[in-house]
Protein backbone atom coordinates (compact mmCIF):
# COMPACT_ATOMS: atom_id res chain seq x y z
CA UNK A 1 0.00 0.00 0.00
CA UNK A 2 2.61 2.69 1.26
CA UNK A 3 4.53 1.53 -1.69
CA UNK A 4 2.37 2.12 -4.19
CA UNK A 5 1.61 4.97 -2.74
CA UNK A 6 5.33 6.13 -2.88
CA UNK A 7 5.27 4.68 -6.94
CA UNK A 8 2.22 7.14 -7.49
CA UNK A 9 3.98 9.73 -6.01
CA UNK A 10 7.03 9.32 -7.51
CA UNK A 11 5.43 9.28 -11.00
CA UNK A 12 3.15 11.85 -10.82
CA UNK A 13 6.16 13.92 -9.30
CA UNK A 14 8.51 12.99 -12.40
CA UNK A 15 5.44 13.72 -14.62
CA UNK A 16 5.16 17.11 -13.39
CA UNK A 17 8.65 17.58 -14.20
CA UNK A 18 8.87 16.36 -17.34
CA UNK A 19 5.73 18.56 -17.79
CA UNK A 20 7.44 21.61 -16.44
CA UNK A 21 10.57 20.84 -18.69
CA UNK A 22 8.55 20.49 -21.42
CA UNK A 23 6.03 22.82 -21.57
CA UNK A 24 5.21 25.42 -19.07
CA UNK A 25 6.16 28.65 -20.05
CA UNK A 26 4.87 30.66 -17.60
CA UNK A 27 7.18 29.75 -15.16
CA UNK A 28 11.14 30.23 -15.84
CA UNK A 29 14.00 29.74 -13.98
CA UNK A 30 16.74 31.92 -15.14
CA UNK A 31 20.35 31.68 -14.41
CA UNK A 32 23.27 33.82 -14.21
CA UNK A 33 26.83 34.40 -12.67
CA UNK A 34 26.03 37.16 -10.62
CA UNK A 35 29.86 37.96 -11.09
CA UNK A 36 30.31 39.72 -14.06
CA UNK A 37 29.79 43.37 -13.65
CA UNK A 38 27.90 45.30 -14.73
CA UNK A 39 26.19 42.51 -17.11
CA UNK A 40 24.97 40.72 -13.86
CA UNK A 41 27.01 40.75 -10.41
CA UNK A 42 26.09 40.06 -6.62
CA UNK A 43 25.24 42.99 -4.40
CA UNK A 44 26.79 42.78 -0.95
CA UNK A 45 23.13 42.11 0.42
CA UNK A 46 22.95 38.98 -1.95
CA UNK A 47 20.74 40.02 -4.30
CA UNK A 48 21.47 40.30 -8.09
CA UNK A 49 22.00 42.92 -10.21
CA UNK A 50 23.18 44.63 -13.72
CA UNK A 51 22.03 44.90 -16.68
CA UNK A 52 21.18 41.70 -17.86
CA UNK A 53 18.65 41.17 -14.33
CA UNK A 54 16.87 44.12 -15.58
CA UNK A 55 17.01 42.58 -19.09
CA UNK A 56 15.48 39.35 -18.19
CA UNK A 57 12.74 41.23 -15.67
CA UNK A 58 11.50 42.96 -18.99
CA UNK A 59 11.50 39.94 -21.24
CA UNK A 60 9.69 38.06 -18.47
CA UNK A 61 6.98 41.07 -18.21
CA UNK A 62 6.57 41.01 -22.45
CA UNK A 63 6.65 37.23 -22.20
CA UNK A 64 3.78 37.56 -19.32
CA UNK A 65 5.90 34.71 -17.38
CA UNK A 66 6.86 34.72 -13.50
CA UNK A 67 10.56 34.22 -13.75
CA UNK A 68 12.95 32.91 -10.84
CA UNK A 69 16.62 34.47 -11.25
CA UNK A 70 18.97 32.34 -9.31
CA UNK A 71 23.18 32.56 -9.03
CA UNK A 72 25.43 30.25 -11.09
CA UNK A 73 28.57 29.19 -11.27
CA UNK A 74 29.71 29.65 -14.73
CA UNK A 75 31.55 26.50 -15.38
CA UNK A 76 29.10 23.86 -15.37
CA UNK A 77 26.54 25.93 -16.32
CA UNK A 78 24.96 24.66 -20.10
CA UNK A 79 25.33 21.02 -18.52
CA UNK A 80 23.50 22.08 -15.40
CA UNK A 81 20.63 23.39 -18.02
CA UNK A 82 20.45 20.34 -19.77
CA UNK A 83 20.39 18.68 -16.55
CA UNK A 84 16.74 20.76 -16.02
CA UNK A 85 18.25 22.83 -12.74
CA UNK A 86 16.89 26.10 -14.53
CA UNK A 87 15.16 26.69 -18.02
CA UNK A 88 17.44 29.67 -19.32
CA UNK A 89 21.27 31.13 -19.00
CA UNK A 90 21.48 34.96 -19.37
CA UNK A 91 24.59 35.43 -18.39
CA UNK A 92 26.55 37.49 -21.31
CA UNK A 93 27.10 34.25 -23.35
CA UNK A 94 27.98 33.97 -26.70
CA UNK A 95 26.92 31.45 -29.63
CA UNK A 96 29.98 29.16 -30.39
CA UNK A 97 29.54 26.04 -32.24
CA UNK A 98 30.43 24.10 -29.30
CA UNK A 99 28.29 25.53 -27.20
CA UNK A 100 25.29 25.17 -29.67
CA UNK A 101 26.30 21.54 -30.11
CA UNK A 102 24.44 21.40 -26.76
CA UNK A 103 22.04 23.94 -26.36
CA UNK A 104 19.91 26.48 -28.44
CA UNK A 105 20.20 30.09 -28.56
CA UNK A 106 17.87 32.88 -28.72
CA UNK A 107 18.52 35.69 -30.80
CA UNK A 108 21.08 37.81 -29.71
CA UNK A 109 20.77 40.72 -27.39
CA UNK A 110 23.91 42.77 -27.60
CA UNK A 111 27.35 42.44 -28.68
CA UNK A 112 29.96 44.07 -27.42
CA UNK A 113 33.73 42.82 -28.08
CA UNK A 114 36.50 41.25 -26.36
CA UNK A 115 39.33 43.60 -25.32
CA UNK A 116 43.17 43.32 -23.30
CA UNK A 117 43.98 44.83 -19.52
CA UNK A 118 47.22 45.06 -18.80
CA UNK A 119 49.33 47.34 -16.89
CA UNK A 120 50.45 51.34 -16.98
CA UNK A 121 53.87 51.78 -17.24
CA UNK A 122 54.27 47.65 -18.82
CA UNK A 123 54.69 48.95 -22.42
CA UNK A 124 52.50 46.39 -23.84
CA UNK A 125 50.27 49.66 -24.91
CA UNK A 126 53.66 50.59 -26.97
CA UNK A 127 53.51 46.48 -28.42
CA UNK A 128 50.32 46.59 -29.32
CA UNK A 129 49.97 49.75 -31.26
CA UNK A 130 47.02 48.90 -33.10
CA UNK A 131 43.44 50.00 -32.24
CA UNK A 132 40.68 48.73 -34.32
CA UNK A 133 38.35 46.51 -34.00
CA UNK A 134 38.24 43.04 -35.63
CA UNK A 135 35.47 40.87 -36.48
CA UNK A 136 37.43 37.34 -36.22
CA UNK A 137 33.98 35.44 -37.83
CA UNK A 138 34.36 37.59 -41.33
CA UNK A 139 37.35 36.01 -43.65
CA UNK A 140 39.05 38.94 -44.26
CA UNK A 141 42.74 39.64 -44.44
CA UNK A 142 42.96 41.82 -41.79
CA UNK A 143 41.76 39.76 -39.59
CA UNK A 144 43.71 37.26 -40.09
CA UNK A 145 46.93 39.46 -39.96
CA UNK A 146 46.22 41.52 -36.81
CA UNK A 147 46.05 37.79 -35.03
CA UNK A 148 49.76 36.99 -36.66
CA UNK A 149 51.14 40.95 -35.52
CA UNK A 150 49.45 40.30 -31.96
CA UNK A 151 51.47 36.49 -31.63
CA UNK A 152 54.80 38.28 -32.18
CA UNK A 153 54.03 41.17 -29.93
CA UNK A 154 52.97 38.90 -26.68
CA UNK A 155 55.46 36.33 -27.40
CA UNK A 156 56.57 34.81 -23.72
CA UNK A 157 53.65 36.57 -22.07
CA UNK A 158 52.05 35.49 -19.28
CA UNK A 159 47.92 36.23 -20.04
CA UNK A 160 44.98 35.10 -17.51
CA UNK A 161 41.94 34.19 -19.06
CA UNK A 162 38.28 33.30 -17.63
CA UNK A 163 38.24 29.65 -18.01
CA UNK A 164 35.38 28.64 -21.29
CA UNK A 165 34.83 32.13 -21.94
CA UNK A 166 34.71 33.36 -26.17
CA UNK A 167 38.19 35.27 -24.96
CA UNK A 168 39.73 32.02 -23.61
CA UNK A 169 38.75 30.17 -26.65
CA UNK A 170 40.60 32.97 -29.12
CA UNK A 171 43.20 32.70 -27.19
CA UNK A 172 43.43 29.04 -27.34
CA UNK A 173 42.91 29.23 -31.19
CA UNK A 174 45.48 31.98 -31.66
CA UNK A 175 47.80 32.76 -29.09
CA UNK A 176 48.56 29.66 -27.76
CA UNK A 177 52.14 29.16 -28.82
CA UNK A 178 53.30 33.07 -27.77
CA UNK A 179 51.60 33.27 -25.03
CA UNK A 180 51.40 31.11 -21.18
CA UNK A 181 47.97 30.66 -20.66
CA UNK A 182 46.79 31.14 -17.19
CA UNK A 183 42.46 30.29 -16.78
CA UNK A 184 40.86 31.55 -13.82
CA UNK A 185 36.96 30.89 -12.77
CA UNK A 186 35.99 34.42 -12.55
CA UNK A 187 37.17 37.40 -14.26
CA UNK A 188 38.06 38.98 -10.74
CA UNK A 189 40.85 36.65 -9.30
CA UNK A 190 42.32 37.16 -12.71
CA UNK A 191 42.50 41.20 -12.80
CA UNK A 192 43.52 40.95 -8.91
CA UNK A 193 46.55 38.48 -10.28
CA UNK A 194 47.25 41.51 -13.15
CA UNK A 195 47.48 44.01 -10.64
CA UNK A 196 49.45 41.79 -8.18
CA UNK A 197 51.69 41.30 -11.54
CA UNK A 198 51.51 37.38 -11.55
CA UNK A 199 49.81 37.80 -15.72
CA UNK A 200 50.76 40.53 -17.95
CA UNK A 201 47.80 41.01 -19.52
CA UNK A 202 44.01 39.40 -19.37
CA UNK A 203 41.17 39.23 -22.48
CA UNK A 204 37.77 39.70 -21.30
CA UNK A 205 34.36 41.44 -22.84
CA UNK A 206 35.43 45.21 -23.29
CA UNK A 207 32.66 46.55 -21.06
CA UNK A 208 33.24 44.35 -18.12
CA UNK A 209 36.65 45.79 -18.37
CA UNK A 210 35.39 49.23 -18.24
CA UNK A 211 33.49 48.24 -15.22
CA UNK A 212 36.82 47.05 -13.24
CA UNK A 213 38.59 50.16 -14.19
CA UNK A 214 36.41 52.13 -12.66
CA UNK A 215 37.83 50.63 -9.13
CA UNK A 216 40.41 52.52 -7.52
CA UNK A 217 42.38 49.73 -7.05
CA UNK A 218 42.65 48.83 -10.56
CA UNK A 219 43.71 52.34 -11.24
CA UNK A 220 47.49 50.95 -12.64
CA UNK A 221 45.61 49.20 -15.16
CA UNK A 222 44.75 50.23 -19.03
CA UNK A 223 42.90 48.74 -22.08
CA UNK A 224 45.73 47.86 -24.66
CA UNK A 225 45.33 47.05 -28.36
CA UNK A 226 42.87 45.93 -30.93
CA UNK A 227 39.73 44.69 -29.55
CA UNK A 228 38.12 41.25 -31.15
CA UNK A 229 34.07 40.34 -31.89
CA UNK A 230 34.53 36.98 -31.57
CA UNK A 231 30.79 35.81 -31.62
CA UNK A 232 27.43 36.71 -33.22
CA UNK A 233 26.50 38.49 -30.05
CA UNK A 234 25.39 37.19 -26.45
CA UNK A 235 22.01 35.14 -26.38
CA UNK A 236 19.54 33.55 -24.25
CA UNK A 237 20.90 29.49 -24.00
CA UNK A 238 18.14 26.83 -23.96
CA UNK A 239 17.53 23.57 -23.32
CA UNK A 240 16.87 22.59 -27.76
CA UNK A 241 13.58 20.76 -26.68
CA UNK A 242 12.38 23.74 -25.40
CA UNK A 243 11.43 25.44 -28.52
CA UNK A 244 8.13 27.34 -27.72
CA UNK A 245 10.26 29.28 -24.71
CA UNK A 246 13.11 29.86 -27.30
CA UNK A 247 9.91 31.79 -29.73
CA UNK A 248 8.74 33.46 -26.94
CA UNK A 249 12.32 35.00 -25.58
CA UNK A 250 12.94 36.06 -29.38
CA UNK A 251 9.76 37.62 -29.54
CA UNK A 252 10.53 39.51 -26.21
CA UNK A 253 14.02 40.04 -27.33
CA UNK A 254 12.71 41.62 -30.83
CA UNK A 255 10.61 43.59 -29.52
CA UNK A 256 13.13 45.42 -26.37
CA UNK A 257 15.33 45.99 -29.65
CA UNK A 258 12.43 47.41 -31.58
CA UNK A 259 10.64 50.19 -29.06
CA UNK A 260 14.66 51.08 -27.93
CA UNK A 261 14.13 49.49 -24.34
CA UNK A 262 16.97 47.56 -25.51
CA UNK A 263 18.88 50.59 -26.16
CA UNK A 264 18.32 52.87 -23.27
CA UNK A 265 18.74 49.83 -20.99
CA UNK A 266 22.47 48.90 -22.24
CA UNK A 267 23.09 52.72 -22.58
CA UNK A 268 22.45 52.97 -18.95
CA UNK A 269 24.69 50.02 -18.03
CA UNK A 270 27.11 50.40 -20.58
CA UNK A 271 27.55 54.10 -21.69
CA UNK A 272 27.78 53.33 -24.97
CA UNK A 273 24.53 51.46 -26.76
CA UNK A 274 25.43 47.83 -27.45
CA UNK A 275 22.12 46.70 -28.30
CA UNK A 276 21.18 44.66 -31.38
CA UNK A 277 20.03 46.58 -34.63
CA UNK A 278 17.02 44.36 -35.83
CA UNK B 1 29.58 4.39 -23.76
CA UNK B 2 31.87 6.68 -25.76
CA UNK B 3 35.42 4.21 -25.50
CA UNK B 4 37.52 6.55 -27.58
CA UNK B 5 36.17 9.55 -26.20
CA UNK B 6 37.07 7.90 -22.51
CA UNK B 7 40.62 7.17 -23.61
CA UNK B 8 41.37 10.21 -25.07
CA UNK B 9 39.88 11.83 -22.27
CA UNK B 10 42.30 9.67 -20.41
CA UNK B 11 45.65 10.52 -22.34
CA UNK B 12 44.66 14.28 -21.48
CA UNK B 13 43.83 13.67 -17.90
CA UNK B 14 47.33 11.81 -17.35
CA UNK B 15 49.38 14.88 -18.41
CA UNK B 16 48.43 15.95 -15.31
CA UNK B 17 49.56 13.14 -13.36
CA UNK B 18 53.47 14.77 -12.91
CA UNK B 19 52.22 17.61 -11.58
CA UNK B 20 49.96 15.93 -9.12
CA UNK B 21 52.57 13.59 -7.97
CA UNK B 22 54.82 15.85 -8.05
CA UNK B 23 52.73 18.51 -5.67
CA UNK B 24 51.43 15.61 -3.43
CA UNK B 25 55.49 13.81 -2.88
CA UNK B 26 57.06 17.24 -2.68
CA UNK B 27 54.51 18.57 0.55
CA UNK B 28 54.27 15.34 2.07
CA UNK B 29 58.28 15.04 1.98
CA UNK B 30 58.76 18.36 3.10
CA UNK B 31 56.00 18.36 5.39
CA UNK B 32 57.27 15.25 7.24
CA UNK B 33 60.33 16.48 8.00
CA UNK B 34 58.44 19.75 9.68
CA UNK B 35 56.08 17.29 11.76
CA UNK B 36 59.08 15.51 13.12
CA UNK B 37 60.38 18.97 14.32
CA UNK B 38 56.96 20.34 15.51
CA UNK B 39 56.38 16.85 17.38
CA UNK B 40 59.59 17.03 19.03
CA UNK B 41 59.02 20.59 19.86
CA UNK B 42 55.53 19.59 21.35
CA UNK B 43 57.19 16.61 23.30
CA UNK B 44 60.12 19.18 24.27
CA UNK B 45 58.47 20.06 27.97
CA UNK B 46 59.60 23.31 27.51
CA UNK B 47 56.72 25.57 27.03
CA UNK B 48 58.54 28.16 24.74
CA UNK B 49 58.39 25.69 22.19
CA UNK B 50 55.29 23.62 22.76
CA UNK B 51 52.82 26.84 22.79
CA UNK B 52 54.11 28.02 19.49
CA UNK B 53 53.80 24.01 17.39
CA UNK B 54 50.61 23.55 19.56
CA UNK B 55 49.13 26.73 18.48
CA UNK B 56 50.43 26.16 14.87
CA UNK B 57 49.02 22.73 15.05
CA UNK B 58 45.17 24.30 15.88
CA UNK B 59 45.79 26.93 13.24
CA UNK B 60 46.18 24.57 10.35
CA UNK B 61 44.14 21.46 11.24
CA UNK B 62 41.18 24.03 12.40
CA UNK B 63 41.14 25.76 9.09
CA UNK B 64 40.13 24.84 5.60
CA UNK B 65 42.74 23.86 2.97
CA UNK B 66 41.06 25.91 0.24
CA UNK B 67 41.01 28.99 2.43
CA UNK B 68 44.95 28.38 3.06
CA UNK B 69 45.58 28.16 -0.59
CA UNK B 70 43.42 31.49 -1.26
CA UNK B 71 45.28 33.46 2.10
CA UNK B 72 48.92 32.49 0.45
CA UNK B 73 48.29 32.80 -2.88
CA UNK B 74 45.45 35.91 -3.09
CA UNK B 75 46.22 37.19 0.36
CA UNK B 76 49.76 37.74 0.34
CA UNK B 77 49.69 39.14 -3.29
CA UNK B 78 47.77 42.01 -2.12
CA UNK B 79 50.31 43.63 0.35
CA UNK B 80 53.03 46.10 -1.51
CA UNK B 81 55.92 44.58 1.37
CA UNK B 82 55.43 41.06 -0.06
CA UNK B 83 55.49 42.04 -3.66
CA UNK B 84 58.77 44.33 -2.83
CA UNK B 85 60.21 41.76 -1.02
CA UNK B 86 62.81 39.00 -2.08
CA UNK B 87 59.73 36.48 -1.35
CA UNK B 88 58.13 37.40 -4.50
CA UNK B 89 59.86 35.38 -7.08
CA UNK B 90 58.78 32.46 -5.24
CA UNK B 91 54.84 33.98 -4.48
CA UNK B 92 54.35 35.06 -7.41
CA UNK B 93 54.47 31.64 -9.00
CA UNK B 94 51.26 29.44 -8.06
CA UNK B 95 53.05 26.39 -7.96
CA UNK B 96 54.99 27.26 -5.01
CA UNK B 97 52.11 28.86 -3.27
CA UNK B 98 50.03 25.96 -3.76
CA UNK B 99 53.09 23.50 -2.63
CA UNK B 100 53.57 25.83 0.44
CA UNK B 101 50.25 26.04 1.66
CA UNK B 102 50.01 21.41 0.91
CA UNK B 103 52.96 21.16 3.03
CA UNK B 104 52.08 23.52 5.88
CA UNK B 105 48.55 22.19 6.18
CA UNK B 106 49.90 18.39 6.32
CA UNK B 107 52.46 18.69 8.42
CA UNK B 108 50.18 20.14 10.82
CA UNK B 109 48.37 16.59 10.67
CA UNK B 110 51.24 14.90 10.25
CA UNK B 111 52.92 16.22 13.79
CA UNK B 112 50.05 14.58 15.43
CA UNK B 113 50.32 11.42 13.50
CA UNK B 114 54.14 11.53 14.44
CA UNK B 115 53.85 12.67 18.10
CA UNK B 116 51.56 9.81 18.92
CA UNK B 117 53.54 7.22 17.25
CA UNK B 118 56.54 8.67 19.57
CA UNK B 119 54.16 8.59 22.67
CA UNK B 120 53.93 4.91 21.76
CA UNK B 121 57.32 3.85 21.79
CA UNK B 122 56.93 1.43 25.30
CA UNK B 123 58.65 3.36 27.89
CA UNK B 124 60.49 -0.23 28.93
CA UNK B 125 62.04 -0.54 25.61
CA UNK B 126 63.32 3.64 26.71
CA UNK B 127 64.54 2.29 29.97
CA UNK B 128 66.52 -0.64 28.74
CA UNK B 129 68.34 0.95 25.97
CA UNK B 130 69.53 3.83 28.70
CA UNK B 131 70.21 0.89 31.12
CA UNK B 132 72.33 -0.10 28.07
CA UNK B 133 74.19 3.18 28.40
CA UNK B 134 72.72 4.62 24.82
CA UNK B 135 73.46 8.24 24.33
CA UNK B 136 69.84 10.48 23.97
CA UNK B 137 70.86 10.78 20.18
CA UNK B 138 71.77 6.76 20.20
CA UNK B 139 68.33 6.20 21.54
CA UNK B 140 66.31 8.06 19.80
CA UNK B 141 67.99 6.91 16.28
CA UNK B 142 68.09 3.28 17.26
CA UNK B 143 64.92 2.43 19.39
CA UNK B 144 62.43 5.51 19.63
CA UNK B 145 62.15 6.33 15.66
CA UNK B 146 62.22 2.95 14.20
CA UNK B 147 60.14 2.17 16.87
CA UNK B 148 58.28 5.56 16.48
CA UNK B 149 58.14 4.75 12.48
CA UNK B 150 56.40 1.38 12.62
CA UNK B 151 53.45 2.78 14.69
CA UNK B 152 53.31 6.45 11.99
CA UNK B 153 52.94 4.39 8.87
CA UNK B 154 49.16 3.37 9.15
CA UNK B 155 48.46 7.18 9.46
CA UNK B 156 51.45 8.87 7.71
CA UNK B 157 49.62 6.26 4.31
CA UNK B 158 46.03 7.85 5.26
CA UNK B 159 47.97 11.04 5.26
CA UNK B 160 49.72 10.68 1.51
CA UNK B 161 46.08 9.48 0.28
CA UNK B 162 44.62 12.46 1.50
CA UNK B 163 47.08 14.74 0.19
CA UNK B 164 46.83 13.37 -3.50
CA UNK B 165 43.32 14.07 -3.34
CA UNK B 166 44.22 17.28 -1.80
CA UNK B 167 46.26 18.28 -4.78
CA UNK B 168 43.08 18.52 -6.81
CA UNK B 169 42.46 21.80 -4.92
CA UNK B 170 45.57 23.11 -6.50
CA UNK B 171 43.63 23.87 -9.91
CA UNK B 172 41.52 26.92 -7.98
CA UNK B 173 45.14 29.11 -8.37
CA UNK B 174 45.44 27.96 -12.11
CA UNK B 175 47.22 24.96 -11.44
CA UNK B 176 46.25 22.29 -14.33
CA UNK B 177 46.95 19.23 -12.40
CA UNK B 178 44.35 16.28 -13.13
CA UNK B 179 41.28 17.93 -11.96
CA UNK B 180 42.63 21.48 -13.00
CA UNK B 181 42.54 19.64 -16.94
CA UNK B 182 39.66 17.78 -16.69
CA UNK B 183 37.35 21.06 -15.46
CA UNK B 184 39.36 22.72 -18.68
CA UNK B 185 38.08 19.63 -20.77
CA UNK B 186 34.54 19.74 -19.09
CA UNK B 187 34.42 23.34 -20.35
CA UNK B 188 35.54 22.42 -24.11
CA UNK B 189 32.91 19.62 -24.46
CA UNK B 190 30.56 20.01 -21.57
CA UNK B 191 30.39 16.42 -20.84
CA UNK B 192 30.90 15.97 -17.37
CA UNK B 193 30.14 12.83 -16.48
CA UNK B 194 32.51 10.96 -18.98
CA UNK B 195 35.25 13.59 -18.13
CA UNK B 196 35.15 13.44 -13.67
CA UNK B 197 34.58 9.83 -14.07
CA UNK B 198 37.91 8.98 -15.91
CA UNK B 199 39.47 11.96 -13.25
CA UNK B 200 38.02 9.61 -10.56
CA UNK B 201 39.80 6.67 -12.06
CA UNK B 202 43.05 8.34 -12.65
CA UNK B 203 43.12 9.66 -8.28
CA UNK B 204 41.61 6.06 -7.78
CA UNK B 205 44.69 4.17 -9.79
CA UNK B 206 47.30 6.17 -7.85
CA UNK B 207 46.13 6.15 -4.55
CA UNK B 208 45.72 2.27 -5.04
CA UNK B 209 49.31 2.19 -6.01
CA UNK B 210 50.21 4.29 -3.07
CA UNK B 211 48.33 2.11 -0.64
CA UNK B 212 49.78 -1.12 -2.17
CA UNK B 213 53.47 0.86 -1.36
CA UNK B 214 52.82 1.41 2.02
CA UNK B 215 51.25 -1.83 2.87
CA UNK B 216 54.64 -2.95 1.35
CA UNK B 217 56.88 -0.58 3.49
CA UNK B 218 54.86 -1.99 6.46
CA UNK B 219 55.61 -5.50 6.14
CA UNK B 220 59.38 -4.61 5.19
CA UNK B 221 59.64 -2.73 8.70
CA UNK B 222 57.53 -5.53 10.71
CA UNK B 223 60.07 -8.43 10.53
CA UNK B 224 60.00 -9.13 14.34
CA UNK B 225 56.11 -9.74 14.21
CA UNK B 226 56.49 -12.39 11.61
CA UNK B 227 57.08 -15.54 12.14
CA UNK B 228 60.51 -16.60 11.19
CA UNK B 229 61.23 -18.15 8.39
CA UNK B 230 61.43 -22.04 8.44
CA UNK B 231 64.55 -23.20 7.58
CA UNK B 232 65.43 -26.32 5.63
CA UNK B 233 67.18 -28.58 9.00
CA UNK B 234 70.46 -29.89 7.60
CA UNK B 235 70.62 -34.03 7.45
CA UNK B 236 71.46 -35.91 9.99
CA UNK B 237 72.54 -33.37 12.52
CA UNK B 238 69.85 -33.12 15.65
Amino acid sequence: MIRNTILATALSLAGLCGEALAQDTTHIRIATEGAYAPWNYTLPDGTLAGYEIDLAQELCKRMKAQCEIVAQNWDGMLPALNAGKFDAIIASMGVTPERAEVAAFSDPYSTAPNAFLALKGSGLAEALPWHDKFDLRDKAAGSKEIVGKLDAALKGKVLGIQGSTTAGKFVDAYLKDAVTVRSYKTQDEANLDLVAGRIDLTMANITVLAETLKRPDMAVAELVGPTFVLASGTSVALRKSDTALKDKFNAAIHDVNADGFNKALTERWFGVDISVKN
Amino acid sequence: MDIPFLYETLLKLLTGVPLTLQLASSSVGLGAILAVMLALARLSGLRLLIWPASFYVFIFRSTPLLVQIFLIYHGLGQFHAVRASFLWPILREPYWCALIALTLNTAAYACEIVRGALLSVPPGQIEAARACGMSPFTLYRRIVFPLALRHALPGYGNEFILMIKSTALASIITLMEVTGLAAELISESFRAIEILIVAAATYLFINFTITRLVLWAEYTLSADLRPPPVTQRQGGSL
